[in-house]
Order: C-alpha cells, then structure tokens, then sequence
C-alpha cells in the first residue's frame, strides 16, 4: 500500500513537472539566446546553455536598436507600450465605474438604453471593426498619438458589468446610512462605494494592464511613425529582417523584455491576477 | 437591477455615462454601421464612386472557394487549439489538485504564459522551429524528419496551432483548478469506498461534474482562437505558405488593408460579428443557467 502511494506520488510530480518543462522551455530558449553572440547564434544546433553577453545584449537593444528598426532604441518601446498599458487600464477603469454608478444607483430616463448601448461593445472587438474605426481614428486626427492608441480601446462592458455587479453586493443600509448623515451622491460615491471596491479596481488593473500592454492589431495600424511603436509591435518589425540578416540574439532580447513586465505583474499579483480574470468572466 | 433604495434623477447621472456612452458611438457603434453599410456597396477601383448592390458582396464570399476554404481552416485551428490546449490544461491540473507538496511554485510556473502577447508567443515558437537555425526543428532533422514551416502548409499549421495552445494553457488551467475545487470531496471518497480506481473516479464522477467549465471554457477558446491569434499568424506565417494558414481573422486584415476591398473587407467583418454575437449569446444563456443551480 505504502509503496503504491509512493508510486502515485512520483506518477503525480513527474507529470507536473514535464509539462511545467514544457511549457517553460521557450522562455528558456529566449533566454538563452539573449545572452550569446551574434556568431553563436548562427551555428546549429543552437547552445542550450547560457553564454556570457547579457548585458551587453541588453544595452545593445536598449540603447542602439535592432534590424528594421534600428534608430528606434526599444527603451522608448517600453516607454510607448507603459503609457498605453497604463492608459487603457487606468482609463477603462474611470469610465466603467462612473457609468455603473449612474446604472445601479440612479433612476433616470433612457437608463436600460445606455446599459445596452454598453452591452453591445462586447460583440464588437477590434478585430471585427478594423477598417472603419481605422477612418474614425484618422479623420480625428488621432493617428500616431498616445490618444489614438488607448482611448478607442477604453470603452469596455466587461469592466462595467463587474462593477455594477460589486455595488449590488453593497447592502443598502450604506446608502440609508450615509443619506441620514446627509451625504450626497458624490460624497456617497467618494467615500463609501470607492473604497468598499478598492481590491475589485486593483484586480481589474491587473487584468487590464496585460490587456493593454499585448495590443498588436491596433498599434500596428494607427503607428506608421517610429517613435510611436510599441515594443509588442516592435518586435515584428525587428522579424521582418530575419531572413536577410538574422540577429536572433538582439531579437530575443527584445522579446524577453517586452515579456518582462506583463509576466512580474502576474506573478507578483497572483492573487488580484486570479481574482480579476475569473470576476470579468462573469 | 437598480437598487431599490436610489438617488432621484438629475444632471447628474447623464454626466456619469456620459464618458463611455460617447466612446462606444463612436469607436464601437458608429464603425460597425459602417461596416454594415459598407459590406452592401461595391466601390470602383480608385475608391471615386461607389455602388448599392444588397447582397452580392455575401454572395461573392460564399461562392469563393478561398473564403471558404478559410472558412474551413479556421474552424479546424480553433477546434485542434481548443482540444489540444483543454486537454493538457486538464491533465495539469488534476495533478496539482492532487499533490500538496509544492503546490504553489508549480501553480505560479503554469500561469505565467497567459501574460505572454500572442505575437510574443508566436515569435518564440518561430524561433525554436526555425527552419535552418531552430532547437527544435535541428532535432527533428537529427530524427529524421525535414521540418520547414515556410515552404510545408501543414506544417506552418501545425507550429501556429502549437503557439496559440501554449499561450492558452494558463488560462485553461486556472478555471479548470477551480472548477475541480468546487467539487465536494465526499463523492470522490464515497466512490473510492466503492472500488472505484482513479481512472474511474475521474471519468465517472470528476469529468461529468466538471462539464459546465469545460463548456465555459470551450467557448472562451473558440472566441480567443477566431480573434486573439491574429498577432501569432502575421508573425510566424502571414497566412502562408500559399494561404494554408489564412485564418478568417487574418483574412479580414489583408483584403482590407493590403487588397484594399472594401466591400468584401466589411463583409467578412460582418460575418464575423454575427460569430461573436452568436458566441456571446451562448455564453450569457449557460451563465444563466450556471447560476440558476
């Protein structure tokens, strides 16, 4: 019986820990390519170890850029993609929880309207409105502007519907409460709805600073201009060259560091992380 | 939905929507209208005039074998990188839900390929089955088998479906870990009392109990597959080797912006939205009911 167990045990670890190696191997890869040279790296079999150039490989990228793109240091990529992530996440966040506020806590004219008016934007991702909203975009003015790059992807149902949700959990004897202490909505909203949802909005961000912060299509049709690329989409334009010329060790480098943030804000933040995907899904 | 206790109606609730109702016409309800009309006009060649013709952009797509066939890949893409993600995402996870011993560093190393871009991903599966650099492919030539994804459409299919699974794997293990958690231990102990062996624990008690997630997380993947993977095929195939990967997604982009064909751009963007319509659909009516019990 003992023994058996014993065998389940190792059964068990042994499967977790192939697929744990699968499913890291690529990071791995790309980490070890960003540590050679150029002339390592175009000798097959490929190392499997890492070599010794990592931070010149890093400064290299940061500083003086690859391929295609050279002239366009990655560190105003990372730039670039910071300001978007931070604004889409910070934006949808302002505006979804303002309207949910109006839908749960007001009663006024054309309300179940506008709630699905909301609703609707969650049948129409980007991929399927590219073309027209490009036209908007442009004949806004828009194109090549931080503008451009966040706030059309602001407006978000989900990110409404799991605020409304969390105030309806919120017992009504708050609002009574505050009402007799002579509070108006604003006051109510301020000091009462704010920081009872203060972990939702946390969780949230997390979910949609990955969301923002990985955005291809987008960036890739609105930026023709160099300084305005994100690093996600930086990395295609570094790809473009491979045949020609392969430089795989500054390539992965830069694909390490555009993974870099998004994967310490999931790791850091286990817990939001978890919390924020499975409450938008609802 | 309101709550029964509210505040009365005044300026201030508009100004309150005001912010996302303005965003949502004009980048969300105003571009799809657009899309619609526009998938009813055909326009000339130099874009100068262009023509009300119903449904014949619809009808032109349906009777193009390259839609079609795109129709059909699209369909098998979404259906092997469902499977194949779902399936190796469950095995993990009934492993970490039966071990005690290092649950957490395991569960942190499973999760963090969700907060990898699509095209990131694709750009690391490229490397390693570069043709004449990869690990990979460098392993299959020692095996015996030539591995080029850029000249072989199976291939190039292959190695898009390997990166979007991957890509998927945390998602799918972290509902499938919560889906198993939900399951009350004393059935699985009643049928252990019974006999039943872990094999048959799983696919008699677990796997049904475990249905409503799945499907959940089908949907979820069909979505994320027809959409999210446009980043992993313009970055390791562009729809190639001669169209054997031009998903439908990816199709939309390329007829629009490169084929500059308005009318069958919009069309397809039309079609598309009646898929995520009808996906939606589906998921709201199983919420309702998940909830009901």
């Amino acid at each position: 019986m003992v023994e058996q167990k014993n065998a389940a045990f190792f059964f068990n670890h042994a499967v977790i820990i192939l697929g744990i190696i699968v499913i890291c191997f690529p990071l791995w890869i790309t980490f070890v390519a960003a540590t050679h040279d150029a002339v390592r790296m175009t000798q097959a079999p490929l190392p499997l170890l890492p070599g010794d150039r990592l931070f010149e490989n890093i400064h290299t990228v940061l500083f003086d850029g690859v391929g295609n793109a050279k002239e366009q240091p990655v560190w105003l990529m990372l730039v670039n993609s910071l300001v978007m992530a931070m604004s889409i996440a910070v934006g949808k966040i302002c505006i979804s929880i303002l309207s949910a506020f109006a839908i749960v806590y007001f009663d006024f004219r054309f309300r179940m309207c506008f709630f699905w008016m909301i609703f609707i934007t969650l049948m129409l991702p980007v991929e399927v409105r590219i073309l027209p909203t490009y036209e908007v975009v442009a004949n806004l003015g828009m194109l090549n502007s931080y503008y451009g790059l966040s706030i059309p992807l602001i407006a978000s149902a989900t990110a409404t519907f799991m605020f409304r949700q969390v105030f309806l959990t919120i017992p009504d004897e708050m609002l009574e409460a505050a009402r007799m202490d002579g509070a108006g909505p604003i006051r109510f909203f301020w000091d009462i709805l704010l920081p009872m949802s203060r972990t939702n909005i946390a969780a949230l961000f997390v979910i949609l600073f990955i969301y923002g912060w990985n955005q291809y299509l987008w960036p890739l049709l609105i930026t023709t201009d160099r300084d305005m690329y994100t690093i996600v989409m930086g990395i295609k334009q570094m790809l473009e060259a491979v045949e020609e010329a392969p430089e795989w060790h500054l390539i992965m480098m830069t694909a390490l560091l555009a993974q870099i943030p998004p994967i310490m804000v999931v790791l850091t933040m286990q817990r939001l992380f978890v919390k924020g995907l499975t409450e938008t899904e609802k | 939905m309101l709550k029964p206790v509210h505040f009365k109606s005044s300026i201030l609730p508009y100004l309150l929507v005001f912010p996302q109702i303005i965003i949502t016409l004009v980048f969300f309800i105003w571009p799809a209208s657009q899309a619609l009309y526009q998938s009813f006009l055909v326009e000339d060649a130099f874009g100068l005039s262009s023509e009300f013709v119903w449904l014949d952009n619809f009808t032109a797509l349906f009777s193009d074998p390259d839609y079609l066939n795109s129709f059909l890949r699209t369909f098998f893409f979404s259906m092997a990188t469902a499977s194949l993600s779902m399936g190796f995402s469950l095995m993990l996870a009934v492993k970490t839900d039966r071990v005690i011993r290092f649950a957490t560093p395991y569960r942190a190393l499973l999760i963090w390929p969700y907060a990898v871009a699509p095209v990131v991903a694709g750009t690391l599966w490229m490397f390693m089955f570069d043709p004449t650099l990869g690990l990979a492919a460098w392993w299959l030539k020692t095996a015996g088998i030539s591995w080029n994804h850029r000249m072989n459409g199976n291939q190039a299919m292959l190695l898009i479906i390997f990166a979007a699974s991957w890509k998927q794997i945390s998602y799918n293990f972290l509902f499938f870990i919560a889906g198993l958690q939900a399951i009350p231990k004393s059935l699985i102990e009643a049928a252990a009392i019974d006999g039943a062996g872990r094999t048959r624990q799983f696919w008699s008690i677990v796997f049904p109990l475990l249905s409503p997630t799945t499907f959940f997380l089908l949907v979820v993947n069909v979505v994320y597959t027809f959409f999210d993977t446009f980043g992993i095929v313009h970055a390791v195939t562009k729809g190639g080797p001669a169209g054997a990967t031009k998903i439908l997604v990816y199709k939309v982009y390329n007829d629009g912006f490169i084929g500059l064909d308005l009318g069958g751009s919009a069309a397809q963007s039309v079609i598309l939205m009646i898929i995520v319509i009808a996906l939606t659909i589906i998921q709201f009516k199983y919420i309702e009911r998940r909830v009901e019990y």
